[in-house]
């Protein structure tokens, strides 16, 4: 063990067992598991990516490279976790990746000894003969090579939850500076959001051995949130991790709320995702600390300074025994301080810049000079050179490494806002950032506690107009720029995940990828799961080295959401399985449930695709059988799903005139007609029914697929384009259970339903409407007919749909009612020609449809002017006919095309395509509604129809698409 | 100095420290004038460079492009290559594309790491198989590869998707074993080396900002932050800002500019064997060769310059994601992304002259341009070159919209967003 | 993006239908198939701030002119689609 016995943020009172790669460990209560492996003594956690390199825990944060480890198992499985995101819980099981047998000896290191030929890009220079061989041979080979973790190939068994907020001023971070602007904020009376991604608030007050105002830094910020806890317009997020921000102050945010619980209570979702909106945006995200890239840097046992603080101060874990820092920033040294403190023995603290640091205490012998070697599988010594060039080597099992620090402002470059260089503080700041986003603290290159306090305070105080509480002037230290030691190259990594040396930038830009987009693409600087938040600026800067430029010409990448990796779960949300749209049911679905129907899709409703009565042998005799009754006796089916407009005013008519392409105004009150919708573009956009109640009122149907379009559609016109028409339009499909009652014995049945209305052919003929009551409530009743039968739709208040489905079932019984489903209506209208889905695909003419004559050549209305353009008025074009097969027995199927017999089956002789297919009982066989060249003139033509996927072809006959009743008597009668 | 590429190559320059790589394309200063100006260095137009010089024996071309090569939508896609296309006027075009993509790194000397692992279209109900049927018989019918699958054998491809889903289960799917991804940035680079060692100046960091016309109103040369260039011709090859270069010229065009966002996680090892698109919605996902799931849906809805969209799609996007297969909950979004799509009336591109004599058109790739990359630069090419349409890409006309001469895939009509 | 109805308040662009840029007024037949061609095809497609329309979909379903920024997606004023001038 290298715990301390006593110090740090752990509870000692509360141990946690858990494995790594196997074996049993323990950690304490508060401890991550990238600190719970340090305090077990774990050096070496996994491999790199591509030369398989053994790696060590670099950081404590989410730019952790290194430590990427795959949590639980099976189903539960979370590939490329990072250990320091990690927070210990009782039985947790943790497996390194991407190495075989185990990190400790991994055979992939093989890698390694290739690595002068796997320089950036090689790939593209080679793999490329034989061509065939890249598919079968090089990229599975590569790609089993990389990748990260193991995805698990069950369902994720967890669920997650979503949440909308919203606040006068969201705080993102709980440092000093989050938590000053958040108090602030709150005792302005301000709604605040405070979120931070840690299971304790503090930011790197936990780590750091400081004071503010007289208390220790860790005690203080706990009274700060006990303090915001008793606003009750304050909101404390911990374990919150802000992820993105978006367009109009809108930010995301997931939240940890169980996996950090040894047995959540049941139903608990593992994350909640949370959509913010802010008015204001304080960021006091800190600054990442940037590595210096010198010869072996990536050595199990070289940590980043502030991490190394975070270890030994808030988890009382060592990193090591015996220690060098490297340092160039002054922050190095208070590490160094730190760690002789915690009992470890400094060696030597290593620092390139020149002359005294005046008011810096050094604990340890300062050599001013460069680490350019590190020894061992985990470090056992560094090579080390002062100014002249002397080398000499150090025995320690652990360096620090402080090599300045970057803000983290990349959610500015979320809504687009590119970094600037900064040169007193040589790092990217964000000067202008985007329109109520503010960087405060470190983030805005405030590092110490004080400095970053008082921005923090100011920069609220600003906000709302308290001038008098800004706070004195900043002013900003000197620090040194990137470092990469002279004459390191190949084992100089500044990614480390991707394994990007420094060699590979050299190489890139003299390869010409030299621009900073280029440079990321060729070599994979950046793209790794810590998305360049340890090495990006590092690189640049060589990148800038080499060109002879400053950085600032160079620039940097803009930073993309997420700014930590989300699982994409959480973003699902609760939006899964039955969830993922909503359900639409009809009014009657319990009904047809209780009579056996088998369900469908149809857009986001379940309508009844058959019922299935004994004697059934399969779905096509349920669908014949509910087609022939309607045939012979009557049907009856749910038709609510098409959309229903109402239509009113004194411009009603003169609107449907001008949105239909046939006519409408001259309609009688108490009459229906089928109408045709154009798009503006002239094509058909849908059709249905127009009913006349009154004169200054009408109701519409709509397909089902294109009620919404319709509305919106009616909306615009009514709104946009001619505002000036007294009218208004209402979508009453949910108002309204509307079914279909078709068969010659129809008339009979309705009749019973509704004996005080006289439903005989002269009172209430064909293409008749009239409103009425039933069962106390209002009805409406159209004689419209898509089965071409004698067929009537009635409408009554949605709740009232069930109670007349049964009432008609049982007014039925000695009628031979019989409910039908979608195959059935398929079959019937089919049979009878009518286009639907299939047919009314938004690449066809009223013309294509055998719907010419309809279209008013005496009207304004949308779509006419383009409907006549030489393309869609062209004798050419594919149009609607009916097909059946010569030989019976043959069954043609949807999507077949047409060619003519006896030519090449190639698409030059290709004339047209199945549309829709059912068996017809009316036929006894398979028919089919086809769209082909120059149809309406090949009535009678034998075609061949071929579906090359299926291997299928077969002669068919060319018909007019009406294959029943094509005079349409028995609708009349 | 080591010009070609290879194993042995590689090998040679290992020994000596990788010394003698030369740049892989020359970062060329304007001349005064060339006989062919390409406006945009990105896949498009660095192809329609590259066969210009290769295969039409222009001697006098130039790119510019105003940042960096590739920065736009060629550096910002999801690298899925495929001609599985529904209408004659797009089949043969797309087909040849991939015919282009299947001999194109031994033709450029450059692994754009084309794969054809394959690309299976998912359906979730009669009415989309058959229309999986038409489109898949279309192709057959000119001779391009297409399968249609029934659940079970989409299930023997990828055991791990969720068949049983409870809303939107899976009925089969249309496949297409040749189609697949590339590398895009490869793509980018390998035509740019190509064209370059052709003679082809690239010249980067050179905005266009105004077309220079004579008294007949033809564009004769180019004013750009570099300086005016002369032109004997120029092409436009900057899909996603062709309205605001065509605005130069005076010029409107049927075209919305839209942004499409895309998504790739965490890298991880081998999942998903090709591209798989989900038909319950707008879904589709494919794994790159480092590991990472690359993925997206439907365009943000609204029309935009910024290269970024919001989360209501990521939402949609994440939903479907789980939708298709339920284990992508617990792996992690690592990037998203935005590009400009330059969204054309009826979904399909634009290749064609302008009314601007000497100004040419190539644009409107909607959110299908890389995999026309190298079709797109061919035919490009051949229309820069010879003044007339390529045989296969003769129905990208820009009177189209007035003819009613339309290629709309998906019959939505002119309302890009519904595309 | 959030817009600001006139009839609901500030909502959530998921809740919005975009059209397109705000077209100007629609030609009468008379005016010829050119005139409709350009209607309905041709696009400035502004990059700045441009007038739209959009669609209250999931809230009052009032079409709404807005006036936004193609760049930065910043919105700006919102009006009444038949009360803005057209």
């Amino acid at each position: 063990m290298t715990r301390k016995s006593q110090g740090g943020l752990v509870d000692r009172a509360l141990p946690i067992s858990f494995t790594f790669n196997g074996r049993p460990m323990q950690g304490y209560s508060g401890d991550t598991l990238a600190s719970a492996l340090i305090a077990n003594g774990v050096k070496i956690v996994g491999r790199s990516f591509k030369y398989h390199r053994p790696r060590g825990i670099l950081t404590d944060g989410a730019d952790e490279p290194n430590a990427l480890l795959t949590l639980h198992r099976g189903a539960r499985a979370l590939p490329n976790s990072k250990a320091p995101m990690v927070e210990l819980v009782e039985g947790l099981e943790a497996f390194s990746q991407n190495c075989w047998p185990s990190p400790r000896f991994d055979l992939m290191a093989i890698n390694g000894l290739f690595s002068p030929i796997f320089v950036a890009g090689f790939y593209y220079k080679t793999f490329m003969w034989p061509a065939a061989f890249w598919e079968r041979v090089y990229e599975p080979l590569i790609r089993r090579a990389a990748g990260l973790g193991k995805l698990s190939d069950r369902p994720d068994p967890d669920t997650y939850d979503r949440s909308h907020a919203f606040a006068d001023v969201l705080v993102v971070g709980a440092g000093a500076a989050g938590l000053t602007a958040a108090l602030a904020a709150a005792r302005l009376g301000k709604r605040v959001i405070l979120v931070d991604q840690d299971s304790r608030p503090g930011g790197r007050l936990l780590a750091e051995r400081c004071e503010i105002d007289g208390r220790a830094g860790a005690e203080w910020a706990s009274a700060a949130i006990a303090e915001l806890a008793e606003h009750d317009k304050v909101t404390v997020l911990t374990r919150t991790a802000l992820f993105g921000a978006y367009d109009g102050r809108s930010y995301g945010a997931v939240e940890q709320v169980s996996e950090h619980l040894p047995d959540p209570a049941s139903g608990m979702p593992r994350q909640r995702y949370w959509k913010i909106v802010a008015e204001q945006a304080i960021f006091a995200t800190g600054a990442t600390e940037r590595p210096i890239a010198f010869t072996g840097n990536d050595r199990p046992g070289v940590m980043m300074a502030s991490a190394v603080q975070t270890y030994v101060n808030r988890f009382a874990a060592l990193p090591g025994r015996r220690a060098a820092v490297f340092t160039q920033c002054d922050s190095g040294y208070a590490v160094a301080a730190d760690l002789a403190a915690a009992g470890v023995e400094v060696v030597a603290i290593i620092d390139p810049r020149s002359g005294d640091k005046p008011g810096v205490d050094a604990t340890a012998a300062v050599i001013h000079g460069e680490v350019v070697g590190t020894h061992g599988k985990c470090l056992k010594t560094i090579t080390v050179r002062n100014m002249d060039g002397k080398t000499e080597k150090l025995k320690v099992d652990l360096l620090a490494v402080a090599g300045g620090w970057n803000p983290n402002i990349g959610f500015a470059s979320h809504l687009g806002q590119r970094p600037a260089w900064s040169e007193p503080l040589q790092a990217f700041v964000q000067d202008t950032p985007p329109d109520g986003m503010h960087f405060v603290g470190a983030a805005a290159g405030r590092y110490c506690v004080s400095a970053a306090i008082d921005d923090a305070r100011g920069k609220v105080a600003a906000l709302f107009g308290r001038e008098g509480e800004v706070a004195a002037i900043f002013e900003e230290p000197s620090l040194a720029p990137p470092l990469v030691v002279s004459g390191c190259d190949k084992k100089a990594f500044v990614d480390f995940q991707h394994d990007v040396t420094v060699s590979d930038v050299v190489l890139a830009e003299q390869e010409g990828y030299a621009s900073v987009e280029h440079l990321k693409r060729y070599t994979t600087l950046g793209m790794a799961t810590d998305q360049g938040k340890i090495g990006q600026v590092l690189g640049h800067a060589l990148l800038a080295r080499q060109q002879g430029k400053g950085i600032a010409a160079v620039g940097t990448i803009a930073a993309r959401p997420p700014h930590t990796p989300v699982c994409i779960g959480a973003l699902a949300g609760i939006h899964r399985g039955e969830h993922l749209k909503p359900t639409r049911l009809t009014p009657t679905h319990d009904w047809a449930a209780s009579q056996g129907a088998s369900f469908v899709n149809a857009g986001l409703w379940k309508r009844a695709q058959w019922y299935t009565r004994p004697g059934d042998a399969d779905w096509i005799d349920s669908a014949v059988r509910e087609a022939k009754a309607v045939r012979s006796a009557v049907g009856i089916c749910d038709v609510s799903t098409l959309g229903k407009i109402e239509v009113a005013g004194p411009d009603a008519a003169l609107l449907l005139d001008r949105l239909y392409c046939n006519a409408m105004a001259s309609l009688a009150a108490g009459k229906v007609r089928y109408g045709v919708m154009l798009r503006e573009d002239g094509f058909v956009f849908d059709d249905g029914t127009v009913a006349r109640i009154a004169d200054d009122r009408f109701v519409i149907s709509t397909t089902t697929a294109n009620a919404v379009a319709v509305m919106r559609h009616i909306d615009y016109a009514l709104q946009v384009i001619w505002p000036d028409l007294d009218a208004k339009a209402c979508s009453v499909t949910e108002n309204w259970a509307q079914v279909a009652v078709a068969g010659p014995n129809s008339r009979a049945l309705l009749q019973r339903l509704l004996p005080d209305i006289d439903l005989s052919n002269s009172a209430f003929p064909f293409m008749g409407a009239l409103e009425g009551r039933w069962s106390g409530a209002p009805m409406r009743l159209f004689r419209i007919s898509f089965s071409g039968e004698l067929a009537y739709e009635i409408a009554v208040p949605t709740g009232l749909g069930d109670a007349l489905m049964r009432m008609l079932t049982e007014l039925g019984s000695d009628l031979g009612c019989t409910p039908y489903g979608l195959e059935a209506l398929g079959i019937l209208r089919i049979e009878k020609g009518h286009a639907a889905g299939g047919e009314l695909n938004g690449q066809v003419t009223a013309g294509d449809l055998g719907l010419g004559r309809m279209v008013s050549k005496k009207k304004d209305f949308i779509g006419r002017a383009l409907a006549e353009r030489p393309a869609l008025a062209h004798s050419d074009r594919q149009v609607l006919v009916g097909l059946a097969p010569v030989d019976p027995s043959h069954r043609v199927t949807g999507g077949s095309h047409i060619l003519p017999v006896g030519v090449p089956v190639s698409a030059v002789h290709d004339a047209g395509h199945v549309t829709s297919v059912a068996f017809s009982p009316t036929k006894g066989r398979w028919i089919a509604l086809g769209l082909l060249a120059r149809g309406a003139d090949r009535i009678g033509e034998v075609v061949n129809v071929v579906s090359p996927v299926r291997e299928t072809s077969m002669e068919m006959i060319v018909s007019s698409p009406v294959f029943v009743d094509p005079e349409g008597e028995r609708l009349r009668g | 100095m080591t010009k070609r590429y290879s194993l042995l190559s590689l090998a040679r320059q290992a020994i000596s420290g990788h010394r003698g790589w030369m740049p892989a394309w020359r970062d060329a200063t304007p001349r005064d004038r060339y006989d062919i100006v390409v406006i945009g260095g990105g896949g498009h137009g660095l192809a329609t460079a590259y066969y210009l010089a290769k295969v039409f024996g222009e001697k006098s071309v130039a790119v510019l492009e105003k940042g960096w090569i590739g920065g736009g939508n060629a550096g910002r896609n999801t690298t899925i290559i495929r001609s599985n296309y529904l209408l004659p006027g797009n089949i043969p075009f797309y087909e040849h594309s991939l015919k282009l993509w299947e001999g194109l790194e031994q033709d450029l000397n450059y692994n754009a790491m084309v794969s054809q692992r394959g690309i299976i279209n998912l359906f979730h109900s009669d009415e989309q198989r058959d229309a999986h049927e038409r489109r898949g018989n279309a192709m057959r019918l000119h001779g391009v590869d297409a399968e249609l699958l029934d659940a079970d054998a989409v299930r023997k491809m990828a055991p791990f998707l969720d068949f049983d889903n409870a809303r939107f289960p899976i009925f089969g799917g249309l496949r297409q074993k040749r189609a697949g991804t590339a590398r895009h940035d490869a793509v980018v680079w390998g035509f740019a080396r190509g064209a370059s060692a052709r003679g082809v100046d690239i010249i980067q960091n050179c905005e266009v900002t105004g077309m220079v016309r004579d008294a007949s109103g033809r564009v004769v040369a180019l004013d750009t932050t570099r300086g005016r260039i002369g032109a004997g011709k120029v092409g436009m090859a900057v899909a996603g800002n062709s309205s605001r270069v065509a605005a130069l010229a005076d010029l409107r065009l049927p075209i919305e500019s839209h942004v499409l966002q895309a998504f790739v996680s965490e890298g991880l090892k081998p999942v998903i064997p090709g591209v798989i698109t989900f038909g319950a919605g707008h879904f589709y996902i494919s794994q790159s060769d480092k590991g990472g799931l690359v993925f997206g849906g439907d365009l943000d809805g609204y029309k935009s310059y910024a290269q970024r969209g919001n989360l209501p799609i990521v939402e949609d996007v994440c939903e479907e994601a789980m939708a298709l297969m339920p284990m992508i909950g617990r792996a992690r979004l690592l990037r998203s992304w935005g590009g400009i799509m330059d969204m054309t009336m009826d979904g399909s591109p634009i290749m064609d002259r302008t009314p601007v004599p000497g100004l040419y058109l190539n644009g409107g790739w909607c959110y299908g341009g890389f995999k026309a990359t190298p079709a797109s630069g061919w035919c490009f090419a051949h229309l820069l070159s010879r003044d007339e349409p390529h045989p296969v890409a003769a129905s990208y006309r820009l009177d189209r919209f007035a003819t009613g001469r339309l290629i709309d895939e998906k019959g939505s009509g002119p309302q890009p967003n519904l595309q | 993006m959030i817009i600001d109805c006139p009839h609901c308040g500030s909502r959530d662009s998921g809740e919005f239908f975009m059209r397109g840029q705000a077209a100007g007024p629609r030609p009468e037949y008379a005016d010829g198939q050119d005139a409709f061609a350009v209607y309905v095809y041709d696009r400035t497609n502004l990059a700045g701030m441009q007038r739209e329309h959009w669609y209250h979909a999931a809230g009052c379903r009032s079409w709404l002119v807005v006036e936004r920024d193609t760049r930065s997606h910043v919105v700006g004023s919102v009006a009444i689609a038949g009360k803005a001038v057209a």
